[in-house]
């Protein structure tokens, strides 16, 4: 299946390599932000980029966010196509006049008839390790509520490189998040560039108990309990969201018209979010197949705390993530212990922090 | 009138045709403005004509300009459709921007003119962007972004200003003061004293400033500055001083409100680019018949985009969600 045989590789090098071959596919691909040529080379994502493509494409900037944004849609508009990274999505809140007043809105407001808006921002969202309040903020669900932006969110190295390959040819504005738990995660990668729809979630597993839909991190932790769920017999149906906005509504509905029961699990808050858009949809276009009441976990309406003692309450283990499912079907596991992680704030042993 | 030295005749005409055909839209927008059918808030540039009357004649339209929520006439001096403007003030389907916009969205990418935006700032770093672009083309035109003395209290202004130094961009930012935004005076918003452009230049840029209600006063220097920016591809800033004479959004006058002092009015009033411009050329008997025949055929063009205007049809239901998401 794959040109590279026995050739795993990581998110991080997926991004890399999709950043690599689209900007050799298309010359008129610029890509900025503070950190792209710094030492660490935004944890390895832009590396070899300005060696290649040379600084007139590929360049630091001043931290200067809003304007930033706002003249990354001037050189789209100019016939450039553009990348822009933050290594923290938290940053990038300083950008949102630019984001929201113009260039969500640019296709609609001139009719088209101003130019393409061929911009994909990049922003990598924080967890544990300390990152506390204004370094882990999952705001998919703020980015989502704004008709014109597309809101993507790839959980493994394959999806990351082809729905970025995708968002960089899009005429549309792309908020591009990365959950950085996942940089590390390896997969198999084609090697070229190829395209992912970026208006489809995708069912990770086919099943008719449940659906389990996940954005971001969740999938990973509910790949995590795979084996767990199927030994106790349930047979799920996980869907990976991918794509907070637009919502792919169909393959939700027609999910849970089959299973009947649904559970949401999204990094985000849990006021106003995509858990909450997700289950107002099932109750207006499915409520009479529900079996069960829709249940959701989320982050709680709490900013994320620093220390280590606090965020030991702040997200929920794979247990307590298993155990909620199981409780749709009446069911429990005591002292399950699934996770022999040695700190509850890290996502494997590679991660040393700082951030 | 030694200050005028170096301006042809030609030249001299050309800037007062833009002078009156803006002066024609924006009075045709005033006057109908009332008959309800032009249903969105309208800035008007009445009284502010002179500089983007100016700058018509050193830019072409593979040059870029972007504006503000007072963009009509920067549109204009761009060479943008005035029948397109009037549609999508009308918010009709033939508008620039197909009735999505109004008056403070305006497009014309065939003309340069890349986009205006309501929010105060907003465009300055657009008008940055489109400089880099044409830098990264290695082009020889330029990005022209027109401002306020408000724009000039936003960060994105010193972001934009800041980036465009360090990369050398092709870039002239217009800065426009007309003193107030909305209603508030600048001395209510910006220290005593302050001299924009001065304050601009310690950033590191070429700043200048002109009285901008005397387009033939200051057009040899722009000209100067104009083309030395295309040469070096050197930002540069430039500060007017200018009024309207209208009120902030609508078509009326609201000097009954008394936020401008009696003294301030009566002294711009005497200095209307307009009216002067024209007695300047008046002033030589042969050019009268040449002026009423410019003025002749600005009417016409600003009739016939009314007339444009008013016959074309409004979008219809299935053009609502249409552009939210672009294809391919």
């Amino acid at each position: 299946m794959y040109t590279r045989k026995n050739k795993k590789i990581t998110f991080i090098d997926a991004i890399n390599e999709s950043i690599h071959l689209e900007m050799l596919r298309n010359k008129k691909l610029i890509t900025f932000g503070l950190g792209v040529n710094d030492p660490k080379r935004i944890f390895g994502s832009t590396k070899g980029l300005v060696e290649r493509f040379g600084s007139e494409r590929v360049f630091d900037v001043p931290t200067s966010e809003n304007a930033l944004t706002g003249i990354g849609l001037g050189l789209s508009l100019g016939g450039n196509s553009v990348l822009m990274t933050h290594q923290r999505l938290d940053f990038f809140l300083l950008a949102f006049d630019q984001l929201i007043n113009s260039i969500s809105k640019w296709n609609y407001m001139f009719d088209g008839n101003s130019g393409t808006v061929n911009i994909t921002i990049r922003l990598i969202v924080g967890r544990g390790w300390g990152q506390g309040p204004t370094h882990s903020q999952n705001l998919q669900s703020v980015f989502s509520h704004f008709p014109g932006l597309r809101v993507i969110i790839p959980t493994t190295p394959h999806d990351a490189k082809g729905l970025l390959t995708s968002s960089l040819r899009d005429p549309n504005p792309v908020i591009f998040l990365e959950h950085r738990w996942l940089h590390n995660s390896e997969g198999y990668v084609p090697k070229n560039n190829y395209l992912i729809n970026l208006e489809k979630s995708k069912i990770l597993k086919r099943g008719k108990d449940i659906s389990i839909i996940t954005t971001s991190y969740m999938t990973a932790e509910i790949k995590n309990i795979y084996k767990k769920l199927k030994d106790q017999n349930i047979d799920f149906e996980h869907i990976d969201l991918i794509c907070c906005k637009p919502l792919d509504t169909k393959s939700i509905i027609s999910s849970v018209k089959k299973t009947g029961r649904v559970i949401i699990l999204d990094t985000g808050f849990k006021t106003n979010s995509i858990s909450s858009e997700i289950i107002t949809l099932i109750n207006e276009k499915c409520f009479k197949n529900l079996k069960h009441r829709p249940v959701r976990i989320t982050a709680p309406d709490i900013p994320e705390p620093t220390s280590y003692g606090l965020t030991k309450f702040y997200y929920h283990n794979s247990d307590q993530i298993l155990n909620k499912i199981l409780s749709i079907f009446n069911k429990k596991i005591n002292k399950l212990k699934l996770k022999d992680t040695i700190h509850h704030d890290i996502p494997g042993t590679w991660f040393k922090g700082p951030f | 009138m030694a200050t005028f030295t170096g301006l042809s005749l030609n030249q001299k005409l050309k800037i007062f045709q833009i002078c009156s055909l803006i002066r024609h839209v924006e009075t045709e927008i005033s006057t109908r403005y009332s008959s309800g059918k032009m249903r969105c808030p309208v800035h008007l540039s009445i009284g502010q004509e002179g500089v983007p009357a100016a700058l018509s004649l050193l830019l072409n339209k593979k040059d870029f300009a972007v504006s503000t929520h007072r963009a009509h006439a920067h549109y204009i001096s761009k060479g943008g459709s005035i029948k397109r403007m009037i549609a999508e003030i009308y918010g009709k389907s033939t508008g620039c921007s197909g009735g999505r916009g109004g008056s403070m969205h305006l497009t014309d990418k065939k003309k340069g003119f890349m986009g205006s935006s309501s929010i105060v700032g907003n465009s300055i770093p657009l008008g940055v962007g489109l400089g880099l672009s044409l830098k990264l083309k290695k082009s020889k035109n330029l990005s022209i972004i027109y401002l306020g003395d408000g724009a000039v209290e936003t960060g994105a202004f010193f972001e934009s200003i800041n980036f465009s130094i360090l990369k050398k961009l092709p870039v002239i930012f217009i800065c426009e003061n007309n003193l107030y935004s909305v209603y508030t005076s600048i001395k209510d918003r910006q220290p005593k004293n302050r001299k924009i452009y001065k304050m601009v230049s310690g950033l590191g840029i070429k700043s200048h400033y002109f009285d901008g209600s005397k387009p033939f006063s200051f057009f040899k220097k722009l000209e100067k500055i104009v083309k030395q920016t295309r040469q070096k591809s050197e930002p540069c800033f430039i500060e007017f001083s200018t009024y309207r004479y209208l009120e902030h959004c609508g078509p009326f006058n609201d000097d009954n409100l008394r936020y401008r002092p009696k003294k301030e009015l009566d002294k711009w009033n005497k200095k209307d680019p307009y009216i002067n411009l024209k007695s300047i050329l008046e002033k030589n008997i042969k050019l009268k018949n040449r002026i009423k025949d410019i003025e002749k055929k600005n009417i016409k063009t600003v009739n016939s985009a009314f007339l444009f205007a008013e016959k074309s049809k409004f979008p219809t239901k299935r053009d609502l969600e249409k552009n939210v998401y672009k294809k391919k």
